[in-house]
């Protein structure tokens, strides 16, 4: 029953798919390796097309494959978001991937894929959509953990990613056959209509044990152990990529699952939501602190920022539309702002090198503003971004999150944000301090490719540039959140 | 012209203080000079001009904020000609004098420039002052309120490597700010009751203040007479009035022209012009009038009694500053707000020309400050003591009695002390005593000063320890023989001198001599007076009220404007002229029927004074001390000026001191800081060393603690789910 109109809701996707089976065959076929840089560049490209295809799509959403899949505003706010920061690390890292021996053709294509997954993943309408898109993506991200194979750290943080991340799948789909069970459905719409004044206690063991599944996605504390390791030993260009896009695509589904499937109990996931939200941004911060390497470091920080957006969504959980709109909506804020922000720092983390080795320990920053002042001030006004400082662009997407908290009557959640994020303006300033007032030491290399500078420089103008008006993401997020909250 | 008499000083100081370094110091200070000589001949020409209508020039609208709207505006009246001559006067005058007198100056290091500096402080002040007195409303008196504090406090503490002249700055700072949150809690309750601070509606409201209830700590009062006291409040702290005086002493840290422009000629009196501005409002305040006449009056008794056994001159003269400002209090207080202004008019003549002499003096001595050290001066500086003599014969009230005819203060104080007669008895009494002391101690000053053997002690006093009241510098004088001062210091003597010989006189009739002049000249009613002189002497209340009755229908059909309030019998609009007498107030008229012994009392009071003084330091020079030694607790409880400073030490500086220790080192120190850097420096770490244990890098763990996560959330879930 599947007709044309199906195939073309789900076009992108498709055009992706086959863009990524294309690009294996030409490669295997041609020069292998040597098709690398091209084939990165015809990637991203495509990415950036695609964005642009889905970003002027009509308004309305539309279901597709008996409502396997929906195509609505907020899917397609993700979908952008997600394949413009995939195209943006793909350009900054691929002259890092070059130099440092790991030009391998399979990297575009398994980015490729696991973009595929992610839009699959927040056009999800049913258990198995979700399931299948995570699980692609999943897979792919944890073969380009291990792309050095020859890197023991390397191989070791793909292990550790896919064993943990098996045990999470596995969680999930235990959740996913207990909803199953209980509603006698998987399509979320079916499970939101059997959801009436006496949700049975199975079902929202379902519940909890999908969040959980999802939230070591978004590692959310306590499911956030692999983050650290994963983020430092996997090759920086996969950090980078595994701080942006993944991320969104698993906060977007989070929303997707706790709104269509089980938009009826709110006070029940929204509780699970907050305390993760609260674990998350206490633990982020406070583990920082004693992080040396600059990858680790912005591991734990992407751990603190992750449960800042689970404050939005939080905060969704109020009963009130209108509140929950403006939930939904601070958290899709709050991630378009942390992707800019995380690529902006990676793109500067990818050129620290001494002596032409890649350096991640942050002590390596000392003095660094007296060799390259501008490339240092670009990083503090990431820092203080990242820290909230206002009148940065990060102080907005921690405000948007803070109100939507104290709009919902969950003032002590803004509170412990506020407090979580005065710890974890320790490490940031520190970054800042190392590089102003470090003492004398020896200074890092700072080489960088043009895509690299350019990216530098442009998010962290943003920062600044972006106060005006959040570069027209506020409608753009309201839109997406009122088509998810209805 | 008055926007130009306004902002000329501004010109003056923003040039002088910030442009110098562009066209030089000598250049700005001639600038700022001319600027205010430009604004004071502008003044006379207001002064002498103005024909008693008040008119107001709106510069531009300064706030606006729901109903509160304030202007920055001149209010051009009596009361603002009269300010605007003793300002820019003494200003300009004090500007010239200071050429000289700052000219050279030890407390600065060779090659720094402070003079700039100190004129464009000066040429600020005088804006500020212009500010205070010009405005139409009491957001703008406020704003000028508090920056002739500030002026002040800049001056004072000119010096700012003297400790001494830091801590006096801050004192007058820290005590005027007693008196200002008064005054701002006043302003406060006139716009909670009148929904206006523009002068014009506060006056017209007056009536209506005098029978509205107001709440305020915890009990009710009569609106009129919280307001008054409330704003009397401040004008105890601008005006150094009793409790509130400690900090004026202390101001003479500063150098000696900033003593005679600010601490005895114009800010001073704020207190007394803020008075005499409301007098629409304490025409309608008993009580609180009542509580002003006794307060100046024991003012100006205090202050005298201390300023008997001061030994530094420039004390003496702080002290009689403080006394002289109780007379105008008392003036005000009793209802003839004119004589009020008389004696701030006059007084302000001749105590800038003591202080201004006193300068000379002390530039003449090299910074010598101690009367004691004085003696025989006036063979080497003749014109300097030929100018005290003057400013002396002006403040003890010199004249012929029964007549008008005498120095400045001898018309002003009588006046005063006539005026106090028929008010409060103790004020009278108070005054009279206060007056003899007054010509006690200012005679005192001349004889230590310029008559007898010189005493001065041949010394190395710059190398003295704790000397440090020097303002102008002469190292390297191989004689200490003192020595005239330079013309630019002795024609503002001379100008000054002018005044304090003639302003009485000419200005009696209009200020207090003739009660219609007084009338027209203040822009009041005039048939009220005739009617009122009609009634006689001895006019009873009842008859004042008639006269007011009469009154009201004679302008009844001239004042359409005013139609409400000429329907109620025996009510004259307040706010009309500068200043408001209630046609009850019949004390300016009676004042002048006093009988002759109460017109003899203030001279007679001078002469017992100018005698006591003879006696002690011209025929037998022993005596002072043998009377201290005789009255030790006296003389001691005098000369530590009642022990003020000590009470307010403990009652308050200490407590306060102990306060902000504890808070600092318990509150800030022990619980903000102890718990910050607890929970930075210990909590936090212990956690992050925890969380780095808990990554240990094996994956049995990572899986042990997604279980136990799950366990957890389930575990809640079931929880409360189940209830």
């Amino acid at each position: 029953m599947t007709g044309t109109a199906d195939l073309l809701i789900l076009l992108p996707e498709l055009v992706l798919a086959v863009f990524a089976m294309a690009a294996l065959l030409a490669a295997v076929y041609t020069e292998k390796d040597g098709l690398t840089p091209l084939l990165i560049w015809a990637t991203a490209g495509m990415f950036l097309l695609v964005a642009f295809w889905i970003g002027v799509q009509p308004a309305g959403a539309r279901a597709a494959f008996g409502g396997m899949v929906v195509d609505d505003a907020f899917a397609r706010f993700a979908k952008v978001t997600i394949l413009l920061s995939a195209a943006a690390v793909l350009m900054m890292s691929q002259d890092y991937l070059i130099r440092r021996g790991l030009g391998r053709f399979e990297y575009p294509v398994l980015i490729t894929l696991a973009v595929v997954g992610m839009m699959l993943m927040v056009s999800a309408a049913d258990l198995m959509t979700l399931y299948v898109g995570l699980e692609l993506m999943s897979l792919s991200l944890y073969v380009v953990a291990a792309l050095r194979r020859d890197s023991v750290k390397s191989t070791e943080a793909g292990l550790k990613y896919f064993v943990l991340g098996a045990l999470s799948s596995g969680i999930l789909l235990y959740g996913a056959s207990l909803t199953y069970g209980y509603a006698g459905t998987t399509s979320f719409a079916g499970i939101l209509s059997t959801l009436d004044a006496e949700v049975p206690l199975g079902l929202l063991f379902g519940l909890v044990f999908m969040l959980a599944g999802l939230a070591f996605k978004v590692s959310a504390a306590p499911f956030h152990m692999w983050t650290p390791d994963v983020y430092e030993g996997a090759p920086t260009p996969v950090t980078a990529f595994f701080a942006t896009a993944p991320k969104v695509a698993a906060m977007a589904l989070m929303a997707r699952l706790a709104f269509d499937a089980f938009g009826a109990i709110p006070g029940d996931w929204g509780q699970v939501v907050a305390a993760l939200a609260v674990a998350s941004m206490f633990l982020g911060a406070i583990a920082a602190i004693g992080q040396r390497d600059i990858k680790r470091l912005m591991a734990y920080s992407s751990i603190a920022h992750m449960g800042f957006a689970l404050m939005g969504l939080a905060a969704a959980a109020a009963g009130d539309p209108r509140v929950a709109a403006a939930g939904v909506q601070a958290t899709l804020i709050y991630m378009a702002i942390y992707v800019v922000m995380n690529i902006g720092t990676f793109a500067f983390v990818l050129s620290m090198e001494r002596d032409g080795r890649p350096v991640t320990d942050i002590a390596g920053l000392n003095q660094f503003a007296s060799r390259e002042p501008t490339k240092a001030l670009c990083l503090l006004l990431l820092m203080f971004s990242l820290a909230g400082v206002p009148p940065l662009l990060g102080f907005f997407g921690k405000f948007a999150v803070l109100k939507a908290a104290v709009d919902a009557g969950m003032a002590w959640l803004a509170v412990a944000g506020a407090i979580a994020s005065v710890i974890g303006a320790f490490y940031y300033l520190r970054i800042v301090y190392f590089m102003y007032f470090g003492r004398e030491a020896e200074v890092l290399d700072s080489r960088m490719a043009p895509a690299q500078w350019l990216t530098l420089t442009l998010a962290s103008a943003a920062m600044l540039a972006g106060i005006l008006n959040l570069f027209g993401v506020e409608p753009l997020a309201a839109m997406a959140a009122d088509s998810l909250v209805r | 012209m008055e926007t130009l008499i306004l902002l000329a000083p501004l010109v003056g100081a923003v040039i002088c203080g910030f442009g110098w370094r562009a066209i030089g110091e000598t250049t700005g200070q001639v600038i700022a000079t001319v600027l205010v000589f430009v604004a004071a001949c502008l003044s006379w020409i207001v002064f002498l001009t103005h024909d008693g209508v008040t008119e107001t020039v709106t510069l531009l609208r300064w706030i606006e904020s729901g109903s509160m709207a304030a202007d920055w505006a001149i209010r051009v009246d009596r009361l603002t000609a009269i300010m605007l001559v003793v300002v820019n006067s003494v200003s300009a005058l004090v500007h010239l004098y200071s050429f000289g007198y700052m000219a050279h100056d030890d407390n600065w290091r060779t090659g720094e420039h402070y003079k700039a500096r100190f004129f464009a402080y000066l040429s600020f002040f005088t804006f500020t002052m212009l500010m205070l007195v010009t405005s139409d409303n009491l957001v703008q008196m406020f704003f000028g309120w508090e920056g002739v504090g500030v002026a002040s406090y800049l001056l004072i503490g000119f010096y700012y490597r003297k400790a001494t002249a830091n801590a006096a700055a801050i004192k007058a700072f820290v005590v005027n700010r007693v008196g200002d949150f008064g005054f701002a809690l006043g302003i406060f309750a006139l716009f909670y009751l009148t929904d206006s601070v523009r002068f014009d509606d506060i006056f017209a409201a007056a009536p209506r203040l005098a029978v509205t209830e107001l709440r305020f700590l915890w009990a009710d009062w009569n609106a009129a007479n919280l307001i008054g006291v409330l704003l009397f409040i401040g004008a105890m702290g601008k005006s150094a009035q009793l409790i509130l005086h400690t900090w004026l002493p202390d101001a003479m840290e500063g150098p000696t022209p900033v003593s005679a422009l600010i601490h005895a000629a114009t800010m001073v009196t704020a207190g007394v012009f803020l008075v005499c501005r409301m007098s629409p409002l304490y025409e309608y305040a008993p009580d609180a009038t009542a509580f002003i006449t006794v307060l100046g009056a024991a003012t100006a008794f205090f202050a005298a009694t201390v300023g008997l056994v001061q030994n530094d001159i420039k004390r003496v003269i702080a002290y009689s500053t403080c006394s002289q400002l109780g007379y105008m209090f008392v003036a005000a207080g009793v209802g003839v707000y004119s004589v009020a202004m008389f004696h701030l008019f006059t007084h302000a003549f001749f105590k800038a020309m003591l202080f201004l002499g006193a300068g000379s003096v002390i530039h003449a001595t090299h910074h010598e400050q101690d009367m004691r050290n004085y003696g025989g001066l006036r063979r080497h500086i003749p014109l300097t003591f030929w100018a005290m003599m003057v400013g002396t014969l002006a403040i003890t009230g010199v004249g012929i009695p029964l007549t008008h005819i005498g120095f400045a203060g001898f018309l002003s104080k009588d006046a005063v002390i006539e005026s106090a007669y028929v008010g409060s008895s103790f004020a009278f009494w108070a005054l009279v005593v206060a007056a003899c002391f007054t010509s006690f101690y200012s005679w005192r000053l001349m004889f230590m000063t310029f008559f007898g053997e010189p005493r001065a002690k041949v010394h190395g006093h710059h190398d003295r320890p704790g000397h440090g009241h020097g303002d102008d510098g002469h190292d390297g004088h191989a004689d200490h023989t003192p020595h005239e001062s330079p013309a630019v210091m002795l024609v503002p003597l001379a100008v000054l001198g002018l005044g304090a010989v003639f302003s009485g006189m000419i200005w009696y009739d209009v200020f207090f001599g003739k009660e219609d002049a007084v009338r027209s000249w203040f822009g009041l009613p005039v048939a009220e007076a005739h009617a009122d002189a009609g009634a006689g002497h001895g006019a009873t209340a009842a008859a004042g009220a008639e006269a007011g009755h009469g009154t009201a229908h004679a302008h009844g059909a001239a004042e359409a404007a005013h139609g409400d309030a000429a329907g109620v019998p025996g009510l004259t609009v307040p706010g009309q002229g500068a200043i408001f007498m209630h046609p009850d107030n019949t004390v300016l008229h009676e004042a002048h029927y006093v009988p002759t012994w109460v017109k003899l009392a203030p001279f007679v009071a001078m002469l017992i004074g100018l005698a006591v003084a003879f006696q002690f330091y011209i025929r037998r020079p022993d005596w002072p001390e043998r009377l201290a030694a005789n009255q030790r607790p006296l003389y001691l409880f005098l000369l530590n000026k009642w022990y003020f400073d000590e009470i307010y030490d403990v009652l308050f500086v200490r407590p306060a001191r102990w306060l902000g220790d504890a808070l600092w080192r318990q509150g800030d120190g022990a619980v903000i800081d102890g718990g910050i850097n607890g929970l930075a420096m210990g909590v936090v770490p212990w956690l992050t060393r925890l969380a780095g244990r808990a990554q240990s890098g094996y994956v049995f763990h990572y899986a042990f603690a997604m279980v136990v996560g799950i366990v957890i959330l389930i575990t809640w879930m079931s929880l409360s789910a189940g209830n």
